[in-house]
């Protein structure tokens, strides 16, 4: 049995989490996700303004901080830190914990190779529209190919203490550690969806251990020391989700059910670049206090695709607020809307969205809420989304004269304009899996 | 007798772009054809009105008691386009959870 941890859900998400897995309880490996669709390109951006940057920052010191536990302890770690710049993240690392080996996974980053890849009529169309990418070809910020766990196992198996990949998947954190231990084949198509399932249950932190959980929300004990989730995972594939003991949280059926649903499509085909994984043959045991087993778990082969993560600028956005107090709040609100939306429209300004909501009423859900009867406070929030950025950052003057110049008792506007934003947008697309080729690089 | 979905049910609700996924979880693995029965694509559809303008699909996991909807273009364009609070969806499932169902049959 391996204990495959995972302290980090997403990059921003608790800096005590991965430091308290390593201190207070027994683990193998260590796995911290960090990237999400966007994070890649904002990445980029750094690492442009400077060579050296575009990997996430807060992970080199947090090694640096745990560097002589995780050697006491023999604890591994394995992160998708290294964003579009792997390199100079392993090298930062072994700056400030030059005792550690550290491994780097490459081949992801296809940002270089786009044109080369449409010549050779590779077209990376959008998977969800359909697009052709020369629609926003000369806007492309970044493009990474999702990288699957063999090429994170090939890294541990050079004996580093630290792995570090670009954009590889969620999942294939979790599952390197057994591929690698356990010494599973590519066609062990069962066993790389089970690891594959466990590393979805864990990728989001405490989401498996009693964060964000419906179920008696109220009466889960000590989520202040909140416990991080372990995988303890067996050689034939089936596994326990636990933490450590004397942590805060819950681990029951209920709380993995939700985690499981959480962010999942058609749950028969759950495809990674390492299994097509089915989630309709997941069996969920109690197997004592914080501790459930899951087994029965059944997959089939990868697709001859990978699944490529492209962002590009998408023009400009902003949001601005206002508050309406009692009496006749929501009414006072819609008024505000209505006025702003004439003005708007006098100026000559459009924009591809416009977009009202009425916080205290409508904001969540939308036309499943139903009107507040006499509420005390409404805010009002209105963004507005175009590629001219002249009519986005005249929006954002038209909000706050209504405090003088609309209707009476609005407050709320101490932050003064909003900020003009640009919208980075989201282009998945699917490259053939033979047009990857990754590799592992030792930084000594 | 109509109650809400919330007492027989819980979920939880993330995203895929401009998709809100939403779980919806029977409490009592037995009242699973009960939500089967009752939260259907048509009433998922009326119950969220304009707010979702693509199709909406409905997949089972009686292995888990629970349901799994993909809400098409339901989130405003999705991601960092949206110009909504909830953005990825965070709060669909409870929005779902306020549905009325009749639990007798």
């Amino acid at each position: 049995m391996i204990r495959i941890a995972n302290g980090q859900g997403f990059w921003g998400d608790w800096l005590e989490a991965p430091v308290r897995l390593i201190e207070q309880g027994p683990i193998d490996y260590l796995i911290l996700d960090y990237l999400a669709e966007v994070t890649m390109s904002i990445l980029q951006k750094q690492k442009e303004e400077n060579p050296e940057l575009g990997y996430a920052r807060d992970f080199p010191p947090l090694i640096a901080r745990v560097a002589k536990l995780m050697r006491d302890r023999d604890v591994k770690v394995i992160a998708n830190a290294g964003g579009v710049n792997p390199i100079a993240c392993a090298r930062e690392v072994r700056r400030l914990a030059p005792q550690l080996k550290v491994a780097v996974v490459l081949g992801d980053d296809i940002h270089s190779r786009l044109d080369d890849l449409l010549e050779r009529n590779i077209f990376l169309n959008n998977m969800e529209t359909g697009q052709p990418l020369s629609d926003i070809r000369d806007r492309i910020l970044s493009a990474n190919a999702y990288i699957g766990a063999f090429p994170l196992a090939e890294a541990l198996a050079t004996g580093a203490d630290v792995v570090i990949a670009g954009r590889s998947t969620d999942t294939a954190l979790a599952l390197a550690p057994m591929v690698h231990r356990f010494d599973w084949k590519d066609t062990d198509w069962n066993l790389l969806a089970a690891g594959t399932i466990a590393g979805h249950i864990v990728e989001c932190g405490a989401q498996c251990t009693g964060g964000n959980c419906q179920v008696d929300w109220q009466n889960i004990p000590d989520m202040a020391n909140v416990g991080y989730p372990i995988i303890e995972a067996d050689p034939d594939g089936t596994f326990v989700i636990t933490k450590h003991k004397n942590t805060g949280g819950r681990i029951t059926t209920d709380v993995l059910k939700e985690q499981l649903l959480y962010e999942l499509g058609d749950p028969a085909e759950y495809i990674t670049p390492d299994c097509v994984a089915d989630f309709t043959s997941i069996h969920l045991t109690s197997a004592g206090t914080d501790r459930v087993r899951v087994s029965g778990i059944q997959g089939g082969p990868p697709t001859m695709f990978l699944k490529v993560s492209i962002s590009y600028s998408d023009g400009w956005k902003a949001l601005g607020t206002l508050v309406y107090s009692w009496p006749d709040a929501l009414a006072k609100a819609k008024a505000a809307d209505s006025i702003v939306r004439e003005r708007l429209r006098n100026l000559g300004l459009e924009f591809e969205d416009i977009y009202t909501e009425f916080f205290g009423y409508n904001a969540c859900h939308g036309p499943a809420a139903r009107p507040p009867d006499d509420p005390p406070e409404i805010q009002l929030r209105i963004g507005v989304r175009g590629h001219d950025r002249k009519a986005v950052d005249r929006f954002t003057r038209e909000l706050i004269p209504l405090v003088l110049n609309g209707p009476p008792t609005a407050t709320g506007f101490g932050e003064g304009r909003p900020p003009v934003r640009e919208v980075v947008a989201y282009w998945p697309a699917l490259v053939p899996r033979d047009e990857i080729e990754t590799r592992v690089e030792v930084i000594e | 007798m109509k109650v809400p979905l919330s007492t027989i049910a819980h979920g939880r609700s993330g995203d895929k772009g401009d998709t809100s996924n939403i779980g919806i979880i029977a409490f009592d693995e037995a009242q699973y054809p009960i939500l089967a029965r009752e939260v259907t694509v048509e009433r998922v559809k009326a119950h969220f009105g304009d707010m979702v303008k693509g199709k909406i699909e409905r997949y089972e996991l009686p292995n888990l008691g629970a349901l799994n909807f993909l809400l098409h273009e339901a989130l405003g364009g999705g991601g960092t386009l949206s110009l909504r609070v909830d953005a990825q969806g965070k709060t669909m499932s409870a929005a779902l959870l306020r549905m009325e169902i009749d639990v007798d049959g």
